[in-house]
């Protein structure tokens, strides 16, 4: 199953390295990694999107908690959550795709966000699911390059994850 | 008091208690060494490579249950301790490693002797620091000492930059008492209810076995463990990690279980309804294979790490917790408890538990004219009445030693059981012998092992710690030899010792004493006199019987029900029994 686990981390060096090395070492799958400071600088907060059977991901919460610099975690997967990514795409036009292209955009309620004669940056975010369809509906001639976030997520309601 | 960085190390050290560093210099440390020079509270040993720096204050740790200290350069410095960081991971040592590094100016640019010495443990530390400020230096180490030896204790490695330690800025020095770590609780409070449900468990058990290892050596819970054991009556059966914890020699131990553990303990285990896991992690070597692991047993786990827990078995009520106010917890219950087990089923189990016993699994040929391995082990527990501290290498030495010598007390039996780390067992004898100079300390070790660390017979001779090396000499790395006859039609592909060096000769090189004993009449002569030179350095090279094996064994792949006994001639073993 897929799981989404969130992470807050001391703000330190070295500490991403210590969750990709926890991962790469104990042969855990990760999908995605997303980490960026908080709004307290001294804290980052990182998204680790992965799969494995339940006894594997337990194993990962409980090494990931062993983890010195990790503060807390949770695994958004199993509780009611919300989850966005973002995407940027590169995307070739000419004079008839142009329309076309546009219209796609705003199907999707993405931003064209950089012009020029041939060529549009497209702003989108939303689920994964949504990006790949969107990628899917592209001519995949005319995709210059893409770039995407990962998912980042945090559950519904009032309670958090902080301190 | 304003103090450099390499004074500051230094004082952290002294305020830490600390007795004993033990290390190499070279050009990042120079600072270091300097501050080292003008005292005298700190003593530094130093080593021959710094990989014994580790495993010698690794197994300080182990006899005294204090970190132990090292102190090594940056560069090759660093990489030749990382095998002993490594060995005292895998068995959750407490050692707090500092390693010297490249000035900050020049971090990341290739410079003379420079390893990523934090990125290249990180996998093998429960924590690493790179000090970039000399302010940080006090609340470091103290966080280094914290983190080593709380919870599940482990390595932690602190790297200093060389200008961090320049002695010509000084800063005001204080050590702080504590230090707050908001991302580490090393000690879980263990829930009551799951205790109350394991008493209840424990309680209508008709096949129980405690099945206790490290953690309780390293909870120091063995006093616990003992009442625990006698109040309930059960078998109890130790890992390689646990020995000592409880007594070998009282009638509840069944002895060692897994590979090389006894028959007794192994079907025990596998006929078991109730186990009582106590600080144990269901390595590989002590579980078989996991399909056929104890299969009608419900299984209760005490541990402090809670992804210790249900890791490779799934066990069937956790308790997170150390295991000393654990059991001290559980002892209350059960002696409150309206409900005791059956008598009746106790004493069945016993008589089976005898059967099993009855086979004498250990026993080995005593008539032959060659000198046994077994019985060398057996002669050094008699003369040193089972009281000395014994380190060992790794191989089948390791084994004998720890099947015949019966450790009665924990922290006794000072061996690398995760990594396996030939090398180990000199250095780690130094420095029991520097904490125990009183004390008799043995190293119980292999030609081939002890090849590995035999510079430091030259730190046994400067530090004056004599203690005795018993080489069972087999000319084989007998291990290997071992599965190569299992496994592969007895190749010995580069399992034997060629060139073997004459040790006595070695021994006598490095100015100790050398002892060779060839033939089985000269065996308990030649040990007494050993023992007997109390200031000296020993080292008794026994020429044993290069066939032997170690007995029982279960071959990789399988389970406890599984054993390979020794069928020496006309004595066949009543399979039935299992
Ligand atoms: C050649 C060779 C052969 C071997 N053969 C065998 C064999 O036949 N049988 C055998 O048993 N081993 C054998 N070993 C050793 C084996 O590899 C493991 O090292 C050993 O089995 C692990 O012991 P343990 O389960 O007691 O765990 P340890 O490694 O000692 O771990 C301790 C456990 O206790 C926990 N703990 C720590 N502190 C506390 C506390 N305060 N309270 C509660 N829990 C705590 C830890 O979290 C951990 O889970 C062999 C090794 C070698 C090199
Ligand atoms: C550093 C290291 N290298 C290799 C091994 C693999 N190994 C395990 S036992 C063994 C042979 C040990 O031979 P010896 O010390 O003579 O002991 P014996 O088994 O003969 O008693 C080897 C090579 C190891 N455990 N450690
Ligand atoms: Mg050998």
């Amino acid at each position: 199953m897929r799981h989404i686990i969130s992470i807050l981390i001391e703000n330190e060096a070295g500490a991403l390295s210590r969750v990709a090395g926890l991962f790469s070492a104990r042969g855990y799958n990760i999908e995605s990694l997303t980490v960026a400071p908080t709004e307290d600088e001294t804290l980052s907060r990182m998204t680790v999107v992965t799969r494995g059977s339940e006894e594997v991901i337990e194993q990962i919460t409980k090494q990931l908690n062993k983890l010195i610099d990790v503060v807390k975690l949770i695994d958004l997967a199993i509780i009611p959550h919300v989850e966005r990514e973002l995407m940027l795409v590169k995307v070739a036009i000419n004079l008839e795709s142009r329309e076309e292209t546009k219209r796609l955009v705003d199907i999707f309620r993405g931003k064209i966000i950089d012009v020029t004669s041939n060529s549009y940056v497209v702003e989108m975010t939303g689920s994964s699911d949504k990006l790949d369809a969107f990628i899917a509906a592209l001519d995949t001639k005319c995709i210059i390059e893409t770039v995407r976030s990962g998912p980042t997520s945090m559950s519904r309601g009032v309670n958090g994850l902080h301190l | 008091m304003e103090l450099s960085g390499g004074q500051i190390v230094v004082q952290c050290l002294k305020d830490e208690g600390v007795e004993f560093l033990f290390g190499y210099p070279g050009g990042a440390v120079l600072h270091l060494y300097d501050a080292i020079f003008h005292q005298e509270d700190v003593k530094h040993i130093l080593v021959r490579h710094e990989q014994a720096a580790t495993h010698a204050a690794d197994a300080y740790a182990r006899a005294t249950g204090k970190a132990g200290v090292v102190l090594v350069t940056s560069g090759p410095g660093a990489t030749n301790a990382v095998t002993g960081i490594a060995t005292a991971y895998l068995d959750s040592i407490p050692m707090v490693v500092i390693s010297g590094q490249v000035p900050t100016a020049v971090i990341g640019s290739d410079a003379f002797q420079e390893v990523d010495m934090v990125g290249i443990t990180r996998p093998c530390v429960k924590h690493n620091f790179l000090v970039k400020d000399v302010n940080d230096i006090a609340e470091t180490m103290k966080k280094a000492f914290h983190v080593a030896t709380t919870g599940r204790p482990g390595p932690v490695v602190v790297d200093i930059p060389k200008d961090i330690t320049d002695p010509n800025i000084k800063i005001p020095y204080i050590y702080p008492d504590a230090v707050v770590m908001r991302s580490y609780n090393p000690e879980p409070q263990a829930d009551p209810e799951k205790i109350k449900e394991a008493v209840d468990l424990i309680l209508t058990a008709k096949r129980p076995v405690i099945y206790s290892g490290g953690g309780v050596v390293l909870g120091e819970g063995s006093a616990e463990l003992i009442e625990f054991t006698q109040l309930l009556g059960f078998p109890i059966t130790q890992t390689l990690m646990g020995l000592g914890a409880y007594p070998a020699t009282d009638k509840q131990s069944i002895g060692m279980l897994g590979m090389h553990g006894t028959y007794e303990s192994n079907l025990s285990m596998h006929e078991s309804d109730v186990i009582i896991a106590i600080g144990v992690r269901f390595d590989d070597r002590v579980t078989g294979k996991l399909a056929e692991f104890c299969p009608n047993a419900k299984i209760i786990h005490i541990d402090i790490d809670p992804a210790s827990i249900s890791k490779t078995v799934k066990v069937d009520i956790a308790i997170v917790g150390s295991v000393k106010p654990v059991l001290t917890a559980m002892l209350q219950l059960i002696k409150a408890h309206p409900e005791k087990n059956s008598a009746d089923d106790l004493a069945h189990w016993w008589s089976r538990i005898e059967q099993w016993r009855s086979v004498n699994c250990l026993e080995f040929d005593r008539t032959t004219d060659q000198i046994k391995p077994q019985a060398v082990v057996e002669e050094v527990y008699r003369i040193t009445k089972g009281n000395a501290y014994v380190t060992s290498d790794v191989g089948q030495h390791q084994m004998y030693a720890a099947q015949f010598y019966h450790f009665d007390k924990p922290r006794r039996w000072i061996n690398s059981g995760g990594l396996g780390t030939m090398g180990f067992g000199l250095p780690a004898a130094i420095g029991v012998k520097l904490a125990f100079p009183d004390q008799e300390v043995v190293c119980i070790t292999g030609e081939a092992s002890i090849q590995m660390c035999i510079q430091e017979l030259a730190t046994a001779l400067q530090y004056e710690t004599p203690v005795k090396i018993i080489n069972l000499n087999n000319r084989y790395m007998g291990m290997v030899r071992q599965w190569q006859e299992f496994s592969y039609e007895s190749r010995y592909s580069h399992s034997y010792m060629d060139a073997i060096p004459d040790f006595v000769k070695l021994a006598e090189a490095y100015g100790h004493v050398g002892i060779r004993v060839e033939r089985p009449e000269d065996l308990n002569d030649a040990l007494e006199k050993a023992f007997a030179l109390k200031d000296r350095t020993v080292f008794v090279d026994v020429l044993t019987d290069r066939t032997e094996n170690v007995y029982p064994m279960i071959e990789s792949g399988k389970g406890h029900q599984d054993m390979t006994l020794r069928i020496a001639p006309g004595t066949p073993v009543d399979r039935e029994l299992a």
